[in-house]
């Protein structure tokens, strides 16, 4: 198997340097993965649409496959044929990538573009480069949103975190992502664990047995999520009266459907999502992939994506240059999960703990789901 | 008599063979002509079908990372009583030492980790912790032979000083050619280098090939790694004279420096690996390691039947993490469920587009056909919009009045709503084979029942249903088997309570990526198909099974 892999990659090395050593090397068409709804169309208008702009021979595909980019990648790494070339996914995947050594790692500075006032990309990206191989595209962040018209709250509404686990004021369902990460942090933030210690408590049997305690008080008002898009729809449909879910979706709801939902904010939790390039590319298509990924992800680039969507853009330089969608005309700045008054309390989630504790922790969540 | 059969009585054919064996002879050639016409199907089925889902199973017992990239540390943990209470030795850490600096090099190091997290949490981040500071070790080395003689950084020395002269002779040729294409010639150690530095050479083979695999690059341009210095070193300590192996240069050097380095400041490996990562202090991760280091492991198993191996043998798993067995039990009992279901439901539409005149029975077919060819999502999706709280059922029994308004009913995130959706869903699998089993039955023999004075009851339950039976099998076993395996449905509707075991199985595919895991919950499943297949034709018989006339 290894024999004939090396053979495959040489022969395709051989036949793709023949011709291009003499045009730029670059190849024309490029597969890029992301996670398809509003999210990849406003990838399509600020990146895709203008590097097509400038070079109109390249074709890109796309595919909304990032949900599983990890197992497909691993599948593609032992066929030993990758079709991908550039992925989007949460920086908790890109970890586990470089991880399994499916994500190239890369220099900052020489991959990726300056500030305009010359700030080197390490600094203008600073700590969001949270492993070697991910490249930093936006902050989201999983919060709360609540419908604004439930006549059984009689006219209160939960402006903190442990609304969410107050079922005499704020009776009716909610909706929780299916799985530990997130749920289990609020539940111990609730049960009166600090912030700080949140994750030395939650690393052992008791804080994990509290935590589990915290959640049974609303287990049985809870439909479960998997997918980003439930939560809105629940809300909508008024199946459930707050739900979490990425605040990207709950700004379209809010804002371009126009439904009765607000956000909590409070104890938001903060992810990032970016590119990973996957290892194992041939030379040309790795060329291009490269030239592509320098230019969206400058400075101006960057914020044009905040135009269609309400993620905060990962570089310093372009929060200042973040302006109004680009449809409605409103100010994105306020609906951003960065902005100040939406940032009064907020958590980043700690991907290394989660990577450690995963396994264990999902397979106890999952035993008491079923419960 | 005596020119048919031989001397030992047998029968004899014309062409003096016996008859016996002619026979054979002609009915294996039937057997060959009529293999390979199916030749071209068979060899197709093995290699897009049966040799994937073969390769994917076998993944349930693999466990060769453990020894692949670890092979000193495993090789020196067999003398080491897991049960002693105390940490493996000094030579253990040494091995796992250059173990890791190699892994690390090669961005192994983090998969292993991800492979026993599956067993003691922490172990993802201690194997990535440790593998950055790997180098800092061998740096320690690296510092103190490039102080002796700066020809120690360069990899031509260490080239030259390990490589064959062939090799190097047809290395030298192959950089000159610039042919970016071609790989760099195979690695060859000299032959005295193997004996004299046995690590360092070791190591070193392994850094060419990797190199060749993976960048088409050759050791010749490459900088050394550092643990080759700790390797040198180990190596020198160990065999002051290894020097005499070599000549020229080489040997100067290698003189030098193995009168140098018993002057050298050591690394205390253990110290170093307690700094990189208190786990590496405690009993329990080198016995996980050790209980984990054979090629194959029934962890996997274990862990699908809600059992645990630990380094003190097999246990069961806390309660607080016990799910598989309860799945697999779930499994069964909603997918009986849904077939039975299935029965009570499809058995009057069959009888009714098997008796109907043909018009009417045509529309009717077209009714069942219709969700059938509808997509499976939609479907489902229409179950949530007919069956959620706020939805068309809730809204029409409160308008009713039926039910109040606070407290609607749960119809769906649980069992009633996947059993609900599901039986909908597969109902056509039941009418289908259902229909054309009855509509091979004459309906004079009804008749002739009922004119030989039975009750109507009795007619259908004596005369017709014994011979609708078949497609009842046929049915049953085709809704059986695609509910156990059933997916997205039950995703979709099946809340906390309506999941099957597929959902954990496709959870551990794209999600934990503990495809091993996968593969056993997917063996398991397997058996339990073909057993309950096997037993379903020894009681009711395989041969009473009819899809059609």
């Amino acid at each position: 198997m290894t024999f004939s892999r090396l053979s495959i990659l040489s022969i395709t090395a051989t036949i793709a340097a023949a011709p291009l050593a003499v045009a730029q090397d670059m190849a024309n068409s490029m597969t890029i993965i992301s996670w398809g709804g509003a999210y990849q169309v406003s990838q399509t208008k600020a990146y895709f649409e203008p590097y097509q702009k400038l070079h109109p021979e390249v074709k890109i595909i796309t595919d909304e496959s990032s949900n599983e980019a990890v197992a497909k990648l691993r599948a593609m790494n032992e066929a030993g044929n990758i079709t991908w070339d550039l992925v989007d996914v949460t920086a908790a995947d890109a970890m586990r990538l470089c991880d399994e050594g499916l994500a190239l790692e890369y220099d900052p500075d020489e991959l990726l573009a300056d500030a305009p006032d010359g700030t080197p990309a390490s600094e203008d990206f600073g700590d969001l480069i949270v492993s070697d191989c991910f490249i930093p595209q936006i902050v989201y962040s999983i919060t709360f949103g609540y419908r604004s018209d439930v006549a059984e709250w009689n006219g209160k509404e939960p402006d903190d975190i442990c609304d969410v686990f107050d079922l005499k004021t704020f009776p009716g369902q909610r909706s929780l992502e299916k799985r530990p990460i997130n749920n289990m942090e609020w539940a111990l933030l609730c049960d009166g664990v600090a912030k700080e210690d949140i994750y030395d408590v939650l690393a052992t049997n008791e804080g994990q047995d509290r935590a589990f305690a915290k959640l049974d008080t609303i287990k049985d008002s809870v439909v479960w999520w998997s997918a980003g898009a439930d939560t809105p729809q629940l809300l909508a449909d008024g199946e459930v009266v707050i739900g979490s879910t990425y605040n990207g979706r709950l700004f379209s709801v809010i804002v371009e459907q126009n439904q009765p939902v607000k956000m909590l904010w409070d104890a938001q939790v903060y992810d990032l999502d970016g590119w990973i390039i996957p290892t194992g590319l041939p030379a040309d298509r790795l060329a291009r992939v490269k030239d592509f990924v320098y230019f969206a992800t400058d400075t101006q680039r960057l914020a044009d994506q905040a135009a269609y969507i309400s993620y905060g853009p990962a570089r310093a330089s372009s929060a200042p240059l973040v302006g109004k969608h680009a449809d409605l005309g409103i100010d994105m700045a306020p609906h951003m999960p960065t902005d100040p008054a939406n940032a009064t309390n907020t958590f980043l989630q700690n991907y290394e703990w989660w990577a450690d504790y995963r396994d264990d922790l999902d397979a106890k969540f999952q035993a008491w789901l079923a419960k | 008599m005596s020119d048919t059969t031989d001397a030992a009585g047998r029968i004899i054919s014309a062409d003096g063979r016996p008859l016996k064996s002619s026979l054979n002879r002609a009915l294996r050639r039937e057997k060959l002509r009529a293999l390979a016409l199916i030749a071209p199907l068979l060899i197709f089925v093995l290699i897009t079908f049966i040799a994937p889902i073969a390769d994917m199973l076998f993944r349930s017992v693999e466990n060769d990372i453990v020894s692949n990239t670890m092979p000193r540390t495993v090789a020196s943990l067999r003398d080491w009583d897991s049960t002693s209470g105390e940490v493996p030795g000094a030579g253990v850490f040494e091995s796992a030492y250059f173990d890791l600096a190699v892994a690390a090099q090669k961005k192994l190091h983090s998969q292993l980790g991800t492979r026993l997290n599956y067993e003691l949490t922490g172990m993802s981040s201690m194997f990535r912790r440790t593998g950055r500071r790997m180098d800092d070790v061998g740096e320690v080395y690296m510092d103190q032979f490039a102080a002796l003689d700066q020809a120690w950084e360069s990899p031509e020395v260490w080239a030259a000083m390990i490589g064959d002269a062939d090799w190097l002779a047809s290395e030298k040729a192959w950089a000159k050619a610039q042919n970016p294409g071609t790989p760099p010639p195979a690695f060859e150690v000299k032959e005295g280098a193997q004996a004299a530095l046995p690590l360092t050479a070791a190591l070193y083979k392994d850094f060419a090939a990797y190199l060749r695999l993976n960048d088409g690059d050759s050791p010749t341009q490459e900088e050394p790694w550092p643990v080759f210095y700790a390797a040198l070193y180990t190596d020198l300590i160990n065999r002051p004279d290894a020097a005499t192996a070599f000549s020229g240069a080489d040997a100067q050097r290698l003189q030098t420096s193995a009168a140098a380095v018993t002057n050298f400041e050591a690394v205390d490996y253990k110290a170093a690996f307690v700094k990189a990562d208190d786990g590496w202090g405690q009993v329990n991760t080198w016995a996980t390691i050790k209980a984990f280091s054979p090629k194959y492991t029934p962890g996997y198993f274990l862990n699908a039947v809600d059992m645990q191996k630990t380094p003190q043998g097999i246990s069961a798993q806390p309660e607080s993490q016990q799910i598989y067995i309860l799945l697999f039990k779930r499994t069964l009992f909603l997918s009986l469920t849904i077939m039975f279901s299935c029965i009570a439901l499809g058995y009057p539409v069959a009888w009714l587009l098997a008796n109907l005149p043909a018009r009417s029975a045509n529309l009717l077919l077209i009714l069942v056909l219709l969700p059938f060819w509808t997509s499976l999502l939609v479907r489902t999706s229409a179950w949530k919009v007919l069956l959620q709280q706020q939805g068309v059922i809730n809204d029409t029994l409160v308008w009713i009045g039926l039910v109040n308004d606070t407290d609607r009913l749960v119809l769906i995130n649980n069992q009633f709503g996947t059993i609900v959706a599901m039986t909908h869903i597969l109902l056509p699998f039941m009418i289908l084979p259902l229909y054309s089993v009855m509509k091979t039955i004459p309906p004079s023999y009804l008749r002739a029942a009922k004119s030989l004075g039975a009750t109507n009851w009795t007619a259908f339950w004596r005369v017709y249903f014994p011979q609708s039976v078949p497609g009842i099998g046929a049915g049953s076993i085709l809704v059986f088997i695609l509910s156990i395996g059933y997916y997205i449905t039950p995703e979709l509707v099946g809340g906390t309570t309506g999941t099957f075991i597929s959902n954990r199985i496709a959870y551990h595919i794209s999600s934990s990526l503990n495809w091993g895991l996968a593969a056993a919950l997917g063996t398991i499943l397997l058996v339990v198909v073909l057993a309950l297949y096997w037993a379903y034709d020894r009681i009711v018989g395989i041969d009473n099974v009819k899809l059609g006339g």
